[in-house]
Parts: C-alpha cells; sequence; structure tokens
C-alpha cells in the first residue's frame, strides 16, 4: 500500500490566510490543490512535506477572464475549465491543443493550473504553454504581490521563483493583435506525460512575425525556451523554409534524455518535428487559414 | 483529525490521519468495498468515486479534503433492488470479465451520462481513457454506456 508519510493537514479558508500559514510554516510546508502530482510523490517520498495548505476553498481563484489587454487565470482554474474556455480557445487555442492530452478528463477534474506550473516537471504541457503565450505570474506574498515572467519562472527542476512563504495566484497571458498558437504533442497512450511536446505562439503584423514564444516539454531538466529560435523568427516573413529551421534549432538546443518513451536521437528529431508543426499550425490559425 | 464526509447520502465521521486517502476512508470505515483499490498512482480509474457529481480518483485524493463534499460510490448505483441503467447495459453488453475494473468504469460512465445523456463513441471512449481495463478490449464496456444512454428513459421505469 502506497502512503504519504505523516504530515500536518490545513484547509486555507482566505488567500491571506493560505501566505500567513505558509510564511509561518517555511519550507516544511506545501501548497495542495488537485494533488495529482503532488500525493503520487509523497507516496513515493520524493516530497516529505511537514505540513499540506488545501486550497480548494479559495474559490476566488477560480476564473478565466478578460481584464484590461490580457487574460487573467486563476490558479485554482482545472483543467476542464481550461479546456472548455471559449475565451482561452479564441486568443490562445494551444491551451485546448494541449488540455485535450493532458492526462484523462478524471484527472482534469481535479488538476489545476497553479500546481501544474508550481509542480515545474519538465514534461509538463502547461508550463511550455505559458512560456510560448509569454505569460506572466503574480506570485502573492506577506510583503504583497510581484509579478513574474515565464522566462524567469523556472529556476531548476522542480523548482520555481515561487519561494517559502508565496502562493501562485494568477497567471497573466497578454493579448496582442495578429495572435495565432499551437500545441502539439506525442505520447505513447492516452493520458501519460509526452515524449516530446511543442508550444508554439505568433503574433503577425503585415506579413511578418512580430513576436513569437516557443517552448518544448518533456526534453530537458525544465521547460525549454527556445529563444534562439525564436531569435530567427522575429522580423520575418513566415515560411515553411523558415518552420524547418525553427525545427533544426529546437533539435540542437533540446537536451532530452534516454528512457522508457525513446532514446535521445528520435526525442531530438521529434522536438524539431513538433516545433515545426507546432509553428506552422500557429501562423495558420493567426491567418485564420488553419484547415 | 476528525473528519465528515457524505457517503452515498449517510454522513460518516471518523477521526483519521491526514495522510489517509480517499478510498481508504471509503472502504475501512463504512465498509464500502465496491471502490477498488488499484494501481494507487491515478493511472488505473478502479477507484473512481463522484465528488459532488463529478468523478475524481479516491487513490489521489485526502479523505481530509472532501469534508463538506458530497461522495458517491458504486453502492448507490443500484436503489431498491432496481439496476441503474449503466449497470443494465454492462449486464446486457457482457462489459466485464473479471469485474475489477468495472466500478470505477460505471461510476465514470454514470457521470458521462449525467453530463451528456446522449454520448458518441469516441466521447464515451474519451470519458474512459481514464480507466484501464485489461479483460475486454472496451470494445464492450463502450457498447454497455451506449446501452445504457439509449435505454436510460425506459430502463429506469420497467424494471
Amino acid at each position: 500500500m502506497q502512503t504519504p508519510a505523516p504530515f500536518e493537514y490545513e484547509r486555507a479558508t482566505t488567500v491571506e490566510g493560505a501566505v500567513a500559514s505558509l510564511a509561518r510554516l517555511g519550507s516544511g510546508a506545501r501548497v495542495i490543490a488537485g494533488g495529482h502530482s503532488l500525493l503520487p510523490m509523497m507516496k513515493l517520498r520524493l516530497a516529505k512535506p511537514e505540513h499540506l495548505i488545501d486550497i480548494n476553498d479559495l474559490t476566488e481563484l477560480a476564473y478565466i477572464r478578460e481584464q484590461g489587454a490580457e487574460i487573467a487565470i486563476g490558479t485554482l482554474t482545472r483543467h476542464v475549465d481550461l479546456l472548455n474556455s471559449e475565451l482561452l480557445a479564441q486568443h490562445f487555442p494551444l491551451f485546448r491543443d494541449a488540455e485535450t492530452v493532458i492526462a484523462d478528463p478524471v484527472v482534469r477534474n481535479r488538476g489545476t493550473i497553479g500546481g501544474s506550473l508550481c509542480q515545474a516537471d519538465a514534461a509538463e504541457d502547461l508550463s511550455a504553454v505559458c512560456s510560448a503565450a509569454k505569460a506572466k505570474v503574480v506570485i502573492r506574498g506577506a510583503d504583497g504581490e510581484r509579478v513574474v515572467g515565464m522566462e524567469d519562472f523556472h529556476v531548476g527542476p522542480y523548482m520555481t521563483a515561487v519561494g517559502d512563504g508565496e502562493l501562485l495566484t494568477e497567471v497573466r497571458l497578454p493579448l496582442r493583435p495578429g495572435a495565432g498558437s499551437a500545441h502539439e504533442k506525442v505520447e505513447r497512450r492516452a493520458g501519460d506525460w509526452a515524449i516530446a511536446a511543442a508550444s508554439a505562439a505568433v503574433w503577425l503584423d503585415g506579413g511578418t512575425i512580430a513576436d513569437v514564444g516557443i517552448a518544448l516539454s518533456a526534453v530537458g531538466l525544465t521547460t525549454i525556451h527556445l529563444s534562439r529560435a525564436e531569435q530567427l523568427l522575429r522580423g520575418k516573413a513566415p515560411s515553411e523554409e523558415l518552420f524547418a529551421q525553427a525545427g533544426e534549432i529546437a533539435s540542437a538546443d533540446c537536451s532530452p534524455g534516454a528512457d522508457g518513451r525513446g532514446p535521445i536521437d528520435y526525442k531530438r528529431h521529434l522536438s524539431g518535428v513538433l516545433t515545426q508543426r507546432a509553428l506552422r499550425r500557429a501562423v495558420a490559425r493567426a491567418l485564420h487559414q488553419e484547415a | 483529525m476528525q473528519v465528515s464526509i457524505r457517503v452515498n447520502g449517510e454522513q460518516v465521521s471518523r477521526d483519521v490521519e491526514p495522510r489517509q486517502l480517499l478510498v481508504h476512508f471509503i472502504r475501512d470505515t463504512p465498509g464500502l468495498t465496491g471502490t477498488h483499490w488499484g494501481c494507487d498512482t491515478s493511472n488505473c480509474g478502479a477507484c473512481v468515486v463522484l465528488m459532488d457529481g463529478k468523478p475524481l480518483k479516491s487513490c489521489t485524493t485526502l479523505a481530509v479534503m472532501c469534508e463538506g463534499h458530497e461522495i458517491r460510490t458504486v453502492e448507490s448505483l443500484e436503489v431498491d433492488g432496481r439496476l441503474d441503467p449503466v449497470q443494465m447495459g454492462f449486464h446486457e453488453r457482457h462489459a466485464l470479465q473479471c469485474g475489477f475494473c468495472t466500478p470505477g468504469m460505471l461510476m465514470t460512465a454514470r457521470a458521462l451520462l449525467d453530463e451528456n445523456p446522449d454520448p458518441t463513441d469516441h466521447e464515451i471512449r474519451t470519458a474512459i481513457s481514464g480507466a484501464i481495463c485489461r479483460c475486454t478490449g472496451y470494445k464492450n464496456i463502450v457498447s454497455a454506456i451506449r446501452w445504457a444512454a439509449e435505454h436510460e428513459a425506459t430502463a429506469r421505469q420497467e424494471v
């Protein structure tokens, strides 16, 4: 029987209360929302928090809404709600691409965007999705809020910019004209982690790529930000040749390990192909030409 | 710590360790062993119960997290000797062999039909994609859930 090691449990009733508890308990405390990544890790003793702060009652953190020039997503928003959101599907269709293939529908009823990002598993899809979409996240601590870009969010495997005594409260997606995005994933079987996955978002201005975000899942110790490929694409007119070049950079700049999901050369090849596909689809969507 | 959960309409209160998983709370305390404890890693779906009407993997949920919520297990499907249409469908279409996955399949199917009374085969397959059956090859399970969808109204009246 797999059971987590003993811990103290506390159910938060307000965001302020959760932050106060986290500040008081320090590094021994972890936040639990869906728990579908944390509890399996606790069963295996890969995580051994002394205190769990349950934030499932903080329904004020469950929302997806347009807020000025951005879409704001509360961190308690469940995968199922990200999947079904028409607002997200309209502006950032890569969320629906990803949510269709994240775990299975029963797990998606529980797992949250905040939990996914804070778990910071390199194989997890939403970190790549948010990186490609150029998201910023809001981190609340006892002294107030700070806003961090996804490029500074991952500080190592399973490690994020969220410190002891802090709670991730919101994900912000800037709304800019000419946007198109896509997430492409290959998995061994339904509900599995990715062998590799690529997220791409483009913002077109006239005939050129004004800005672009590309990130990979499952082919490195953390989510891979393909900044070299982004630099190559920025300011250029989208073309198959350019997508192929970006794919080559993806194959070169990822750092997969060999495991039951495949050898290194296969994963590098796959990362390149998926990057190409994601870019092609993102641009087609930006041009409203998706087949 | 003291936890009180409504299970199949009855309030169940017990002093538990915070680390107790919902699946063990259900099986140990009210002794409802219909909910199966399978892979323990949220992959197989044998432990699926409904929380507030939505399917949930009870091996990956702490009992203390369910305080104040409503849990439904496979034992609640049959009412006064009448099988639920999904149970009748599994019987009609021979949708089980060893039966280990069946409680989770039934609860997942029940939740699907509550939300979508007329699902396509693709929607059924998607809904049960988090539940693993090693006997049937899924064909008969999909067929059983279709049967339940088609007979939902009449099955409830006739039996």
